[in-house]
């Protein structure tokens, strides 16, 4: 396996008369430090940004993949069992997610689409704040200044203007912090994501588009929206852009750590293509049988983020059984605390409706509720009463 | 003793706004210990097929349907057993068990646009107030200007009483329909509230448009039909008639007589070169942004221009007329410069008198007047007489190349190709160059291989090298 396997059609394969696959690359090798075998390859750019990278720091970027992946499995389970509207699997993004958001400061500030739980859990989430939304109880599952992270965007790719205004803003106060915008390949082709790139060009703002490139727009593959490389459209803007093996933690945390360093420095902003595969539906109410070939899937499955990373840490002797125990028994943990998080969340009450609207108060709105609590007491349900009392 | 408790296992909403899912197969019997999340069952929605994980762990007690039911949202499916102490997770819904199941809902999936209201209350009427407005003065003033839209005009009063009463009176509301539907219906003459819809919910179609107008039992879209009819005629006739005859005459008999006198009298020969236009491009270019030429339209046919005039000093045998009559050879010490243009009357090669002595600037305000005269149609006899050489741009068409005819009386012609961007050589590699091919035709009479060919390689030098000038002049 060489880092080619991952790319949409392989370098090799692409001679003069192969021209199916040759308007689909322009260039860009694929950045990739483990292969799917879990075979640590050297890369003469990238291995620097990632030599202080212990075998326990690795295995500690094991563990967070597991774990993202179980609060998934458990999120997607709650949904069949009707206790969330709906959830948006991330299953196969799990290291594009971790190598990203583990390579951030507590002061960088994550904007980010509906997919990126894996990214919430590394800047701390509480577990019950990330089935919120998708319980359908709040508009927004938690305060993104507690962890500096905005709530996903669903509106898709807006939050790349969101990112490109706040590093505007971080340019401003002089820091050295970077604003981070992940979107997917779809997203690539909307305009918001492609006029925040020529904002963040022309201000040379400190903000990094992570574009995880998991293959579907829902139903429209890739190759059907982008003629070429997602990383060559950041090429037009005049913003360096990587390819990086989504597949493998460390190239994408390295090809991070580099934009980082680049968005700190005064270097302005940064494009990663992080190449890897929604292995699960768009969301749970989708049926990727209807427009996806199994062979597809199951060339992808291979690819598997955390099985490479395992078989690395086998060949240096750095697995345990204790390891896979201690592991198992965190994900369990996550997953239970935030089942129970959900199904116990208090249902919302009419009048917090009005609850976070303005940040200070605001007398029509405090009219608006005031009908609207009579309103409810015109019922007469004690209930009602007592919630009331409670908004208030 | 541990106590236990009967829990329920409603059917859940598997999509987004789903009433109803099929059980295809239990996965699970009666009397089963299950784990939280084990797969019970395999159900079909209308969006996927989908696994049902169980939701307790515990016992199962009850199936209570079948595999093959289609079974409403919210409805009880399966029973468990479970133990008291189990971490109380309450049943999805958080409603109690013996609550009925919702009122039948109307599926609503997301990305499917919004149902229409169907509960209790007063269903919002969409510019109800109009229809007052509308029965006192039914479709004179229609919201669709139809009548003005329609190719001829056609007559309002038999469209009102075109409307159905039943139309008039049941609704105030304008029929659904599709704006691409309702611009059929316009075109067409035809009042989209006098067409029944079969689409979904009563919508319009565009079928049920044409079939209206197919219909004809209306004098509007009689009427329409006639006018669509018509139309088609028309265009079948063009298709259908073979052959269209056209008196010989005008400008195109002139042609015709002019292109047989010098195809049969001049023997012509012709040679081609294609040289590498850039530098005259760059030069082009510049003098286009320089002070003296600035209000002047240059063209590379003002260039190519400038070099035949250049050429022709030096190779003044092409600058000649054969005078049969005379038994005599005129050597004209003028360039009159012919510039073949296609106008709306057809072909016409109207010249510039006394080009020769024109400075650059000068003769591209003369191009520009001729082009301009000559596309307006208002070319003077004067202009189109006494030409002593000719071009003929065939570039703007796309061309390279081609054998052009002499203009009668004339020694040569010169046809301009397409500027085109090519791979060609260029200081030993291979470049992408602006290059460009000319025709050159000449009367053999007047004018040996060898002259011609000096005269175009002189042109070809020229506009290869701008600055070859230096050395000719």
């Amino acid at each position: 396996m060489n880092a080619d396997d991952l790319s949409q059609g392989g370098t090799t394969a692409a001679g003069p008369d192969n021209w199916a696959n040759h308007h689909y690359r322009t260039g860009g090798n694929l950045v990739q430090l483990i292969t799917p075998g879990g075979e640590r390859v050297s890369h003469p750019e990238y291995d620097v940004w990632v030599k202080d990278v212990t075998d326990e720091q690795l295995a500690s970027l094991y563990e967070d993949m597991v774990v993202i992946r179980r609060i998934d499995t458990e999120a997607t389970a709650l949904q069949r069992q009707g206790e969330l509207a709906l959830w948006p699997p991330l299953a196969g993004q799990e290291a594009s997610q971790i190598g990203s958001a583990r390579a951030l400061r507590d002061d960088d500030f994550v904007f980010s689409s509906y997919r990126e739980n894996g990214v919430a859990y590394c800047r701390g989430v509480d577990l019950t704040d990330i089935v919120r939304v998708w319980r359908g109880n709040a508009s927004a599952g938690w305060d993104p200044y507690s962890i500096n992270m905005a709530t996903p965007q669903i509106i898709i790719g807006a939050q790349t203007l969101h990112a490109t205004g706040y590093a505007l803003g971080i340019q401003h106060d002089g820091a050295d912090s970077v604003a981070m915008a992940y979107f997917g390949d779809g997203a690539t082709s909307e305009g918001d994501v492609n006029e925040a790139m020529v904002f963040a060009a022309s201000f040379q703002a400190p903000v990094i588009f992570f574009c995880q490139n998991n293959h579907w727009a829902i139903s429209e593959p890739v190759g059907l929206q982008s003629h070429i490389q997602l990383a060559d459209r950041a090429t037009g803007f005049g913003i360096p852009s990587v390819r990086v093996d989504g597949n493998d933690v460390l190239a994408v945390m390295a090809a991070t750590r580099e934009a980082l360093e680049r968005a700190r420095h005064g270097g302005g902003p940064s494009f990663i293509e992080a190449v890897t595969y929604r292995m699960g539906p768009h969301t749970t109410a989708d049926d990727p049988t209807r427009y996806r070939d199994a062979n597809e899937l199951e060339d992808w499955a291979a690819k598997d983020p955390m099985t490479r990373v395992r078989s690395l840490l086998e060949r240096r002797e750095s697995w345990s059984e204790e390891l896979e125990t201690r592991v198992a028994a965190k994900a369990d943990a996550v997953a239970q605390e935030m089942r129970s998080g959900c199904i116990n969340m208090p249902d919302p009450q009419p009048l917090d409706v009005f609850k976070h609207v303005y940040s200070t108060p605001h007398s029509w709105l405090e009219r608006q509720q005031d009908h609207y609590s009579r309103y409810l007491a015109s019922f007469g349900d004690p209930a009602q009463a007592a919630s009331e009392e409670g908004a208030r | 003793m541990i106590a236990t408790m009967i829990k329920e296992f409603r059917l859940p909403d598997l999509g987004e706004g789903l009433t109803e899912s099929e059980i295809l197969s239990w996965k699970v019997n009666v009397g089963d210990t299950v784990t939280l999340n084990q797969v019970i069952a395999e159900v079909e929605t209308a969006k996927a097929v989908v696994e049902l994980p169980s939701p307790f762990a515990g016992v199962v007690t009850a199936l209570h349907e079948q595999p093959g039911t289609v079974v409403e949202v919210g409805k009880p499916i399966v029973s468990f057993e479970i133990a008291n102490d189990d971490g109380g997770a309450p049943a999805p819904g958080n409603g109690p068990a013996d609550e009925p199941p919702p009122a039948k809902r109307e599926p609503n999936l997301v990305g499917y646009g919004a149902v229409v209201e169907s509960s209790g209350r007063p269903v919002r009427r969409a510019r109800g107030h109009l229809a007052a407005v509308k029965d006192a003065a039914p479709l004179v003033d229609s919201p669709m200007p139809t009548h003005q839209a329609a190719p001829e005009p056609a007559p309002a009063e038999p469209a009102a009483h075109s409307q159905p009463a039943a139309a008039a009176e049941s609704t105030a509301e304008r029929p659904r329909s599709t704006p691409p539907v309702r611009k059929l219906a316009k075109d067409l003459g035809v009042e989209i509230e006098s067409v029944t819809g079969t689409g979904p919910g009563g919508l319009i179609t565009r079928d049920d448009v044409r079939n209206f107008v197919g219909g004809g039992d209306l004098p509007a879209a009689a009427h329409a039909l006639s006018a669509t009819a018509y139309s088609r005629e028309s265009a079948d006739k063009q298709g259908d008639e073979r052959e269209v005859r056209t008196p010989i005459k005008g400008v195109r008999k002139f042609t015709a007589a002019a292109m047989v006198s010098s195809a049969f009298t001049a023997p012509h020969a012709t040679e081609f070169l294609t040289v590498d236009v850039t530098p005259s491009m760059e030069l082009l270019a510049r003098l286009k942004e320089s002070r003296p030429f600035a209000g002047y339209k240059l063209t590379p046919l003002t260039l190519v221009a400038k070099a035949l005039l250049i050429a022709l000093r030096r190779n003044p045998s092409l600058n000649t007329r054969w005078d049969e009559d005379a038994q005599e050879i005129v050597q004209f010490n003028y360039v009159n410069l012919g510039i073949a243009a296609a106008t709306p009357r057809g072909l016409t090669v109207p010249n510039i008198k006394d080009a020769h002595a024109l400075t650059l600037a000068e003769l591209s305000a003369a191009l520009t007047e001729l082009t301009d005269t000559a596309r307006e149609g208002k070319t003077s006899p004067a202009d189109l007489s006494g030409g002593t050489i000719s071009i003929t741009n065939i570039g703007v068409f796309g061309i390279d190349a081609g054998t052009p005819i002499l203009n009668p009386g004339e020694a040569a012609i010169l046809a301009t190709g397409a500027v085109r961007r090519m791979p060609w050589e260029y200081q030993g590699e291979v470049a992408l160059r602006q290059v460009m091919t000319l025709s050159l035709s000449f009367d053999h009479r007047l004018v040996d291989g060898e002259q011609g060919s000096r005269f175009l390689a002189d042109i070809g030098s020229i506009l290869s090298d701008p600055g070859i000038v230096l050395a000719m002049v």
